[in-house]
This record gives structure tokens, C-alpha cells and sequence, in this order.
């Protein structure tokens, strides 16, 4: 069953300096519980597809559905929850106060709300820490708080927008690795925006390169990797693999003729 | 932080303007003390100079005993309904400043977030906002006062809506920066909840507007006082701190006019204070790191 699908997809944003193609001729289909990571450098337009999905931004041309809707009424619908740069939870709620908002604001009952915040705390880990403002937790944390924020309201589809960019190695190793366990759990489908070629290997069931001026995709890898993963994985021939494939994606749709 | 003793630095600011309030009171009073010797033909030692330059009637600058008898007097020494009382004065004042400053307080509110959710109100009220603050306020308190004594308004009201007029000024500019304060990324993840304009209002743009608002009550509420004093002039000095000091400057009674100042500035420190406790009580109610409450 597929989730998302792009045909054609393009977004021009225009600036004073002219047109800027962020995107161009993206087709794309994701199936339900797959992972997707899109990789590429900065620009190549792996966040505005992400944003399209989400509603955030509007395509001006081709076709794109979630869910076999449009991302309007996917959005409507709260098809999906989204996972931005920065944790960006309210500062003047507590941690169990923000992974209820999107409960509040969807109209779930008192007692499913205290259950569902319950559930998702203990989903990413931070059980306990429910009653603790934003500043008393460590970065790290705060991500996996608004990682339970989108998961809270049970959408199947979650969008990840390089969740994890702003931490440091070791932080964002555990992180990727409770994120797979969570996946499996779950069995949501993920987009995952990334610029690290290890995260993406080490994730996806699917890897998505791009590159930029016009933002387009240059490559579709599906993952050969097991669906069980531990760390030492990346070590492995097969991964090394996926990733040297990877890196010819991104080296050949890098121009350097600008 | 770290909490050090403020005490000393600050008895030490005191008596240092004391001291030099001392010297200019000798010094601007000197003049009448040599005029009355000139006249009756007597000599003046220095210490009978400077003893007489601090207890005269109608002093060009009273010192600072003086005024401080004078607050003395009339406020301990006074029954505080009577006319002489400075508490009686000062209540009449606070009445209409407080009437004023919460008038203009709920109408900068519902301006700015007229001001944010309209684009119409956006491009067109601003301007007559700012155009409003530029009319001195000693021209236009008698107007109003006019006007509305004219439709029989009289007493506490006209008063209270100088203060207004003042005091909703910083209540609306400061109310637009708060609540247009949230990033695009918190607005973002209102829009994927599909959350509605007003769910977004009062789930994430009034409580990031809180610190905004408080630091524009703070000023919105010492200009209340500035305006119900103003607002005090033209009525003829019937009652309150701007008629005392009105008073006092018809029959010369420098030290009524001083002690009433300091009467209207401890008074204005109250208030800010009080804003002040409010602002860190509702901030440490919205969880706020410790350090952060100012």
C-alpha cells in the first residue's frame, strides 16, 4: 500500500534574485512501513519535500497525495506527525503539558489524553520525567519528548526533519538506535531528512539522494540490510556497500560547474 | 545570581545626594538670607547663613528636613479624610490611576491582537497609534476634560481616561511584538495539529506574549500616574497630588510642591513594584528557569 506519492513533483520559490528551483520532476512512492531517509547537501530540497508533504509548503507543479489524499486534507486529517530541527517544546509547559497539546487541540478526552502521554513517555524513554520543565532536560532529551509529542496522537506517518542534527555523536547513535526499535514497535512509516550517510544506511529500508540547483532526486537505493541492526552493523561489507552507493549518488549529482 | 547586600552601596547613593540636596538648598537659598540682612542692616555669620537658609518659609529649594516634616505633618498628623491629609490626596490620585491604567491595559490588549489577527487593523491603526502619542499630553488633558464635563461626565472618569490615553500606548506595541514573538517553527507545529486560529492564540501566542506584557505594564502603569496627575490640572485643583501641587505652586509653598513629588514618585515605585511581583509570580507559574525572572 502506498502512503505517498509523487509524480512530477516541483515547488519554484521566487526570490528577488530570481526563480529558485527547489524541487524538480520528483516521482517518488513510499510504502506503508517503509523507512525513508533522503539525503544530500544543503539546498538539494530534501526539507521543502518533506514540508510538501506536511502541507507546509504548496508544489507548483506535478502531483503528490498522502494517504491517497491531498496533503491538505492529509493535514486536516492529522495524518501525520512531524518532527522538527529543534525539540521547539513550549518552555512554559511541562514535558507531559506538551506531549499533550496535540491532544488537546484534536479534542481527546481527559483520560485518554493522561494515557496517551503516559504510554508515549515511556515509549521514547523518559518515564518519569513527565513533570520536569524543557530547560531541566538535556538536549537529547527534549528531542525524544517531541519525538513522543508527534508520536502521542497515533498518526501512521511520522516526518522527520534531521531530528537529531543538533546533538552531539554519541547522543545521536543512541537516538538513531531507540528511534529503529521504536519504528519496528510502531510499524509507522518514517521519512527521515538527514545529511549523514551512516544515519541513512544505518536506517532506511530506503534511501533517497538528492542534490541541488534544481533540487531532484538522483538515486533510489533499497536497503539489503537485515531488518535486525545493531550498531557494529556499520562495520559490515554489505553496509559499506550501500553506503560507497550512496556516495556515488551524491558525488554524481553534484555539479561543480557553478 | 548570586543575592549580594545591597544596603550599603544604597545608604551610600542616599546620603550622598543628600548631602548634596543640602549644598544646593544653601546655595540657591542665600541669595534671600543676604537681600534681608542688606535691608535691615545686619551682618550674618556663615552658621547663621546656612541655619537660616534651611528653615525658611517659601524656600527656592526647601531641604530635605523640611520636606521630610512637611510629609510628616500631613500624612502621621492628619486624619486621612481630611483635605490636608497627603494620603487623602494620594488615594484620589491612585484611584484614577488605577481605574486608568486597567481601562488602558484591556484596551492595548484587544488592539493588539486586533493589530495581529487583522491585516486591515495592522495597516491602518498603527499609524493613528503612534499619531496619538505625539500630542503633548498637558494640550490635550484639558480637552478632555472639557468634552466630557460638557456631556456630564465629571470626577473620577475623565481622569482615569488620561491615564489611559497614555497607558495603553506600550501596552499595544509591547502586546504586537509578544504575540507575533512565536518562531515560524512553533507556528509550523500548530499548522500540522490543524489547529485552529484560536487554539494557536491561547495555546502559544498570549502565553509567549506574557514576558512582553509585563514589561510594557510596567510603564503603562508609572504614565497612569503621570496622567491622572496631569488630568488633575484643569480641573481647578479641587483634590489629588496635581492639585497639591498646583496649589503649591500659586502661593510659592515650595515644600507642599516637594513633598507632594515625593509623595507622586513613592507612589509610582509601589506600583512598578507590584507589577513587578505579578510579572515574577506568573512567570515562575509558567515553570521559567529561576534566573529568568526579572
Amino acid at each position: 500500500m502506498t502512503v505517498i506519492s509523487a509524480q512530477k513533483l516541483s515547488l519554484t520559490f521566487k526570490t528577488n534574485d530570481g526563480p529558485v528551483h527547489a524541487l524538480k520532476d520528483v516521482n517518488l512512492d513510499v510504502g506503508k512501513g517503509e523507512f525513508v531517509s533522503f539525503i544530500g547537501p544543503s539546498g538539494c530540497g530534501k526539507t521543502t519535500f518533506l514540508r510538501v508533504i506536511a502541507d507546509l509548503e504548496q508544489p507548483t507543479g506535478g502531483t503528490i497525495t498522502v494517504n491517497g489524499m491531498t496533503p491538505h486534507e492529509a493535514r486536516m486529517n492529522r495524518a501525520y506527525g512531524y518532527v522538527f530541527q529543534a525539540a521547539s517544546l513550549l518552555p512554559w509547559r511541562t514535558i507531559e503539558k506538551n506531549i499533550e497539546l496535540p491532544l488537546e487541540i484534536m479534542g481527546f478526552a481527559k483520560s485518554e489524553r493522561e494515557k496517551r502521554v503516559k504510554n508515549t513517555l515511556e515509549l521514547v524513554d523518559l518515564a518519569g520525567f513527565g513533570k520536569k520543565y524543557p530547560w531541566q532536560l538535556s538536549g537529547g532529551m527534549q528531542q525524544r519528548a517531541s519525538i513522543a509529542r508527534a508520536l502521542a496522537f497515533d498518526a501512521d506517518l511520522l516526518l522527520m526533519d534531521e531530528p537529531f542534527g543538533a546533538l552531539d555523536e554519541i547522543v545521536r547513535d543512541h537516538l538513531n538506535e531507540q528511534l529503529l526499535k521504536l519504528w519496528k514497535r510502531t510499524n509507522k512509516t518514517i521519512c527521515f531528512v538527514t545529511h549523514s550517510i551512516p544515519v541513512a544506511v544505518y536506517l532506511s529500508t530506503k534511501i533517497v539522494v538528492m542534490s541541488p540547483r534544481p533540487g531532484r532526486v538522483t538515486d533510489i537505493i533499497e536497503s539489503t540490510l537485515p531488518d535486525e541492526r545493531p550498531l557494529d552493523i556499520r562495520e559490515t561489507p554489505e553496509f559499506l556497500k550501500i553506503a560507497h552507493r550512496v556516495r556515488e549518488g551524491l558525488r554524481a549529482g553534484h555539479s561543480y560547474d557553478d | 545570581m548570586k543575592k549580594k547586600c545591597k544596603t550599603i552601596p544604597v545608604l551610600t547613593m542616599i546620603a550622598l545626594i543628600v548631602a548634596i540636596w543640602y549644598i544646593g538648598a544653601i546655595w540657591l537659598n542665600a541669595p534671600a538670607e543676604y537681600d534681608r540682612a542688606l535691608r535691615s542692616n545686619t551682618s550674618l555669620s556663615f552658621s547663621e547663613l546656612v541655619s537660616n537658609t534651611m528653615a525658611q518659609e517659601r524656600p527656592v529649594l526647601p531641604a530635605p528636613h523640611q520636606v521630610a516634616v512637611e510629609i510628616w505633618d500631613t500624612t502621621v498628623n492628619k486624619k486621612i479624610t481630611s483635605k490636608r491629609s497627603l494620603v487623602y490626596h494620594a488615594w484620589i490620585t491612585l484611584s484614577a490611576t488605577l481605574l486608568g491604567f486597567i481601562i488602558g491595559t484591556v484596551l492595548g490588549i484587544l488592539l493588539a491582537v486586533g493589530i495581529t489577527h487583522n491585516r486591515a487593523m495592522d495597516r491602518s491603526v498603527m499609524p493613528w497609534i503612534i499619531a496619538s502619542q505625539t500630542i503633548p499630553i498637558l494640550a490635550i488633558a484639558p480637552m478632555i476634560i472639557v468634552v466630557l464635563s460638557a456631556v456630564g461626565l465629571t470626577g473620577l472618569l475623565p481622569k482615569a481616561l488620561i491615564s489611559t490615553y497614555l497607558s495603553f500606548f506600550p501596552v499595544v506595541v509591547g502586546m504586537v511584538k509578544g504575540l507575533r514573538s512565536p518562531d515560524n517553527q512553533q507556528l509550523d507545529l500548530m499548522r500540522t495539529y490543524s489547529a485552529s486560529s484560536s487554539d494557536t492564540f491561547w495555546k502559544l501566542r498570549w502565553p509567549s506574549s506574557m514576558p512582553y506584557l509585563f514589561t510594557s505594564l510596567k510603564v503603562a502603569v508609572a504614565i497612569s500616574l503621570v496622567g491622572a496627575i496631569v488630568g488633575e490640572l484643569p480641573t481647578g485643583a479641587v483634590a489629588g497630588l496635581g492639585a497639591r501641587l498646583l496649589a503649591g505652586s500659586y502661593y510659592g509653598q515650595t515644600i507642599q510642591i516637594w513633598s507632594a513629588l515625593f509623595a507622586a514618585a513613592f507612589l509610582a515605585a509601589i506600583l512598578v513594584m507590584i507589577v513587578g511581583i505579578a510579572h515574577a509570580q506568573v512567570l515562575k507559574r509558567m515553570g521559567q528557569k529561576p534566573e529568568e525572572y526579572a
